[in-house]
């Protein structure tokens, strides 16, 4: 009885959380505007899709900010974790960890219009350039975050036994400090990366007109109405999705069954 | 790795993108528009019935929609949590997935589904029920505010949860406990960290939200985000707009606070 209860309501909340976005799918092949009623098989939204040069901008930009902004915060956020690491005073430490946290706890709209009013106050324009410098910005704590812990975790007497035993400082960095953390840094530029490319909120406020990432073309959209074409992104969307994740878990199981064996 | 100088590039960057934004909230809600004189003029103005309203009825419907995440989410977690270990990876993930797709996505699957010709509405009709105001309504914000935000509370009692010392249970079991009491003494109790920390992660979002109010509430549909959004991007009026995020910002300390008082333990679970 328990067993089937438990089974019940497992299958109630996936379908809670899975049948809206199946029905979009399978509506993104429906041969007819309709939401509801079936009009046939078709693709031809995703050959609107693909002929739709704004979509595919917002794709491309998207896809840069993304990479450029987790690189530019991946190495910002490392090297201010190594300085909060080693040359801080207690009560410096703690102002600073505050100040870190701040952004991550803050709304995201405070974020993005807190640095909407300093980017047109620096009177920058907007556009490319402050979305990527957004991004980098809220990034960078998540970074921080991510490769602090490696930090404290790692045994300094290694390092000093490298210089000991002759090893000038870059060189003990290159083979036995960065090694050890790269974990971390790399956890925290996927993080970034992902961070970036899901964000719409501080992207909107901060990006200028008719520069569009994923988010903002998709809200304009959807403010004006329900079209098909978004239905076929969706779709794409969620099997790009689908596919890393069940990459990714099946690499850390992997790598977990290795470890155990 | 010894030198010093190292910090200051930090302290510059933060006090330039963390401390100067936020300062520039502060100065605007606190200026005439256009000129550098001091006024409380735009926080009287947020602070009107008209607004107060606003943010009260934001507010109101965070806390449900928090409360409903909660009722619905702890089974949830409580299921994961004691299923079997082989399954267990694999529902985790399941109930991910739908985080990682696009918000504005999830928002808009609602759209579809509970506009006028949408697919309820159709199913409805073949009952010989005539179609009904689905959308726009506040039903279809807490709905979708629900719907995006269930993974936050469900994930945070679930690591909770898997922490917990089982024997706990067992030892609550020999002194002659019943299921019901050692869930309602011993695991209820044990998982309010989870409780408080999921509640945060769904009550900020919620209360802060502009974008499930515009696309489910529709254009009329105003919370506190909206009201913000406007100001800033229709409108124009910093000014104003400031003074309205300054209240946000203080009911999110606020919140934060009352939160953070039951959850003294700390580490309640962040995201796994």
């Amino acid at each position: 009885m328990m067993r089937f209860l438990r089974r019940s309501y497992t299958a109630l909340i996936f379908a809670f959380l899975y049948l809206p976005i199946f029905i979009l799918i399978v509506f993104s092949f429906n041969d007819s505007k309709s939401r509801a009623a079936w009009g046939g098989f078709t693709l031809r939204w995703y050959e609107e899709l693909f002929s739709n040069s704004a979509i595919l901008d917002a794709v491309y930009n998207t896809l840069t900010i993304a990479v450029l902004s987790a690189v530019l915060a991946t190495i910002i956020g490392t090297l201010a974790a190594f300085a909060m690491h080693k040359d801080m005073r207690q009560w410096e430490k703690k102002i600073v960890m505050n100040l870190t946290y701040l952004p991550i706890l803050n709304p995201d709209i405070v974020t993005g219009i807190s640095l909407m009013l300093l980017f047109i106050f620096v009177k920058m324009n907007l556009g490319l350039g402050s979305l990527l410098l957004a991004h980098t910005i809220f990034n960078v704590p998540y970074v921080i975050l991510t490769v602090l812990p490696k930090l404290k975790q790692f045994d300094q007497s290694l390092y000093e036994a490298a210089l000991d035993l002759g090893a000038s400082p870059s060189y003990a960095f290159r083979k036995i400090v960065l090694p050890e953390i790269l974990p971390g840094i790399v956890t925290g530029a996927l993080f970034a990366f992902t961070l970036s490319i899901d964000d719409f909120v501080i992207s909107f406020f901060t990006t200028g007109s008719g520069v569009n990432n994923l988010s903002i073309l998709i809200y304009s959209m959807a403010r004006r109405g329900i079209h098909p074409t978004i239905n076929a992104l969706s779709t794409l969307l969620f099997l790009v999705v689908l596919v890393l994740l069940l990459a990714v878990n099946r690499r850390v199981t992997g790598e977990k069954k290795q470890k155990h064996a | 790795m010894e030198r010093r100088w190292l910090v200051y590039p930090y302290h510059i960057w933060m006090l330039l993108f963390t401390v100067v934004p936020l300062a520039l909230i502060f100065y605007f809600a606190f200026t005439v528009k256009g000129t550098y004189a001091f006024t409380l003029e735009n926080i009287q103005q947020a602070a009107s019935p008209v607004y107060l309203k606003v943010l009260w009825h934001s507010v109101w419907l965070a806390a449900v929609s928090t409360f409903a995440c909660f009722i619905i989410g702890y089974p949830m977690a409580m299921i994961l949590a004691t299923c079997r270990v082989k399954y267990r990876n694999m529902l985790v993930v399941i109930t991910i997935i739908p985080m990682w797709m696009n918000f504005l996505l999830r928002t808009y699957a609602w759209m579809t589904l509970l506009e006028k010709k949408g697919l309820i509405n159709t199913v409805l009709s073949f009952f010989n029920i005539a179609p009904l105001q689905l959308l726009y309504t506040d039903g279809a914000v807490l709905l979708g505010m629900v719907y995006n935000f269930l993974p936050f509370m469900i994930l945070p009692i679930y690591s909770v949860l898997m922490k917990m010392d089982r024997s706990l249970l067992e030892a609550a079991g020999d002194l002659g406990a019943d299921a019901w009491t050692s869930f309602r003494r011993v695991t209820f109790p044990l998982s309010l960290p989870g409780v408080y920390a999921g509640m945060l992660m769904v009550f900020m979002p919620a209360v802060t939200t502009f974008v499930i109010s515009r696309l489910l509430g529709g254009g009329q549909y105003m919370l506190i985000g909206n009201v913000i959004e406007q100001q800033f991007l229709a409108i124009g009026d910093w000014n104003f707009g400031s003074a309205l995020s300054v209240f946000m910002m203080i009911l999110i300390i606020i919140s934060m606070a009352l939160l953070s008082r039951y959850n003294k333990n700390g580490n309640g679970g962040m995201l796994l």
